[in-house]
């Protein structure tokens, strides 16, 4: 492949693309371990898939990987903001968006900047501890870190509104990503919006029903 | 729904009026009265300039040619849509039915970047000619006329290229783009050809210079917000972005020069 190829807006919709999509695969692993508390068996199963996950050395160079893959979507968004800004130097006066597009589809950027924002106060609620007791070749009790975190309501609050941003993004990121590859068919593409908003519906609930669940002490 | 048949409406209008490229335009406002429903909306604007005239004003200046919906000429960006509150219509199409007694209608020109103010409402879509002359063309022995049928083409692939073809170049796409992209125009032009046998040859070498001349042009980038489509007069749907998404994928991978 040139190396021109990135640097064409098709290029740069595609590296959006591939890098949103990456990030939806790691969504799915997330979800899916962090599922494992409503077995509701004192968080056994997820303690031991979180150490797993902590030790085993090819998920350490896929985390790697997943950091870059976030990174090169986020500086990719910012650069393209700032270009698309630049494409409209003089601003209208009245616009009727709603009339032509969904109001999530043209506010990525800022749904994007709060998931960012999430993202760095989940990070240091979760992630820092655990790398250090790594680090300390120490337990780490995950599970009880959560139920500790998840007691504060204006903790509640902030993944809810993570959550919500997360889900919108995806709403149109899913298939928006999709259609960026080229991967669009008269037969397909129907069926991948479906798949999308499912998606985006289920995968939220569930990260919602966390923080909520445990705060509520429904899950012991 | 405006009024019926043969009624007559007063409107406020507020037109961008720039004197030039350069200059900084501002907001006018006119009132108009006895604007009958049966009108264009560019027949409104030839009796708004009659008056500007009578009172020794300058005219405002707009484009447009065939008033029949097929040039693209027309551009005016109303009350925040291109072409105005109907779907798949252009602005000379667009008549004062769809409006109400005593409405404000806001008019300004597209807004892009790469269309410059010409004149108030006129903008210079050069741009656009200077991607179609980068690679929407097909190259062939001209001559005697072909017997029609020489080259067979499957039924879907003429109907997509045709409805690619539809597009008239009015820019109404990114206009409505909020990134001022011009992903959809490129898009159409390059399914039109890409679909089509005459369009083989130079496949490839198209994709590749049409998208950088859309680059170079400074026009924004598509995010998929699907604006252009729902605001495209004739139509042109984002299958062909996506089209042409996988055409320069594939010629980047592959095209050897
Ligand atoms: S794609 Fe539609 S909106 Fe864009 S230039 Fe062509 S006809 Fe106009
Ligand atoms: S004037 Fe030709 S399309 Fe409107």
């Amino acid at each position: 492949m040139s190396t021109g190829f990135l640097k064409t807006s098709v290029g740069k919709k595609v590296l959006m693309g591939l890098t949103g999509l990456f990030l939806v695969s790691f969504l799915v692993v997330h979800v899916s371990l962090n599922a494992t508390i409503f077995m509701m068996d004192g968080g056994q199963t997820f303690n031991s898939g979180a150490d797993f996950m902590a030790h085993n050395p090819v998920i350490r160079i896929v985390e790697i990987v997943l950091f870059a893959g976030l990174i090169i979507h986020i500086l990719q968004a910012l650069t393209l903001t700032l270009a698309n800004k630049k494409a409209r130097p003089v601003a209208y006066a009245k616009i009727d968006g709603a009339a032509n597009s969904s109001w999530y589809s043209r506010s990525m950027g800022i749904l994007g900047s709060l998931l960012l924002l999430f993202l760095v106060t989940h990070l240091s609620h979760f992630w820092i501890d655990t790398k250090i007791a790594v680090f300390k070749h120490q337990e780490h009790n995950t599970y009880l870190e959560m139920k500790e975190v998840f007691s504060h309501w204006y903790v509640v609050l902030i993944y809810l509104v993570g959550v919500i941003a997360l889900c919108y993004h995806l709403l149109h990121g899913f298939q928006s990503a999709f259609q960026s590859l080229g991967l669009n068919h008269k037969k397909y593409t129907p069926l991948i919006k479906k798949v999308g908003v499912w998606f985006s519906i289920i995968v939220c609930l569930l990260f919602a029903a966390m923080p909520v669940c445990m705060f509520l002490n429904i899950v012991q | 729904m405006g009024s019926g048949h043969g009624t007559e409406l007063n409107l406020t209008l507020k037109v961008w009026r720039q004197k030039n490229t350069k200059a900084s335009g501002s907001f006018e406002t006119h009132q108009l009265t006895g604007i009958s429903t049966d009108m264009s909306f560019l027949e409104m604007f030839d009796v708004l300039n009659e008056k500007l005239i009578h009172e020794g004003k300058e005219a405002i200046a707009f484009d447009h040619d065939c008033r029949e919906g097929i040039c693209g000429m027309c551009s005016m960006y109303i009350n925040g849509r291109p072409h105005g509150p109907k779907n798949g219509v252009t602005t000379c199409q667009l008549h004062m039915r769809s409006f109400k007694n005593g409405d404000t209608i806001v008019v300004e020109p597209w807004r892009s970047a790469a269309f410059p103010v010409i004149k108030d409402l006129a903008v210079d879509r050069g741009a656009f000619d200077r991607i179609i002359a980068s690679g929407g063309y097909v190259s062939v022995n001209t001559g005697n006329a072909r017997d029609a049928n020489n080259i067979l083409i499957p039924k879907d692939a003429a109907d997509e290229a045709f409805g690619a073809a539809a597009c008239i170049g009015c820019g109404a796409c990114v206009a409505a783009c909020k990134n001022g992209s011009a992903m959809l125009f490129v898009s159409a032009k390059v399914s039109q050809l890409a679909l089509l046998p005459q369009g083989q040859v130079e496949r490839k070498a198209r994709v590749l210079k049409m998208v950088a001349a859309m680059d170079e042009e400074g026009f924004g980038n598509c995010t998929n917000t699907g604006a252009c489509e729902a605001e495209c007069p004739k139509g042109i749907s984002l299958e062909n972005i996506a089209r042409m998404n996988r055409e320069l994928t594939s010629a980047a991978l592959t095209y050897t020069k």
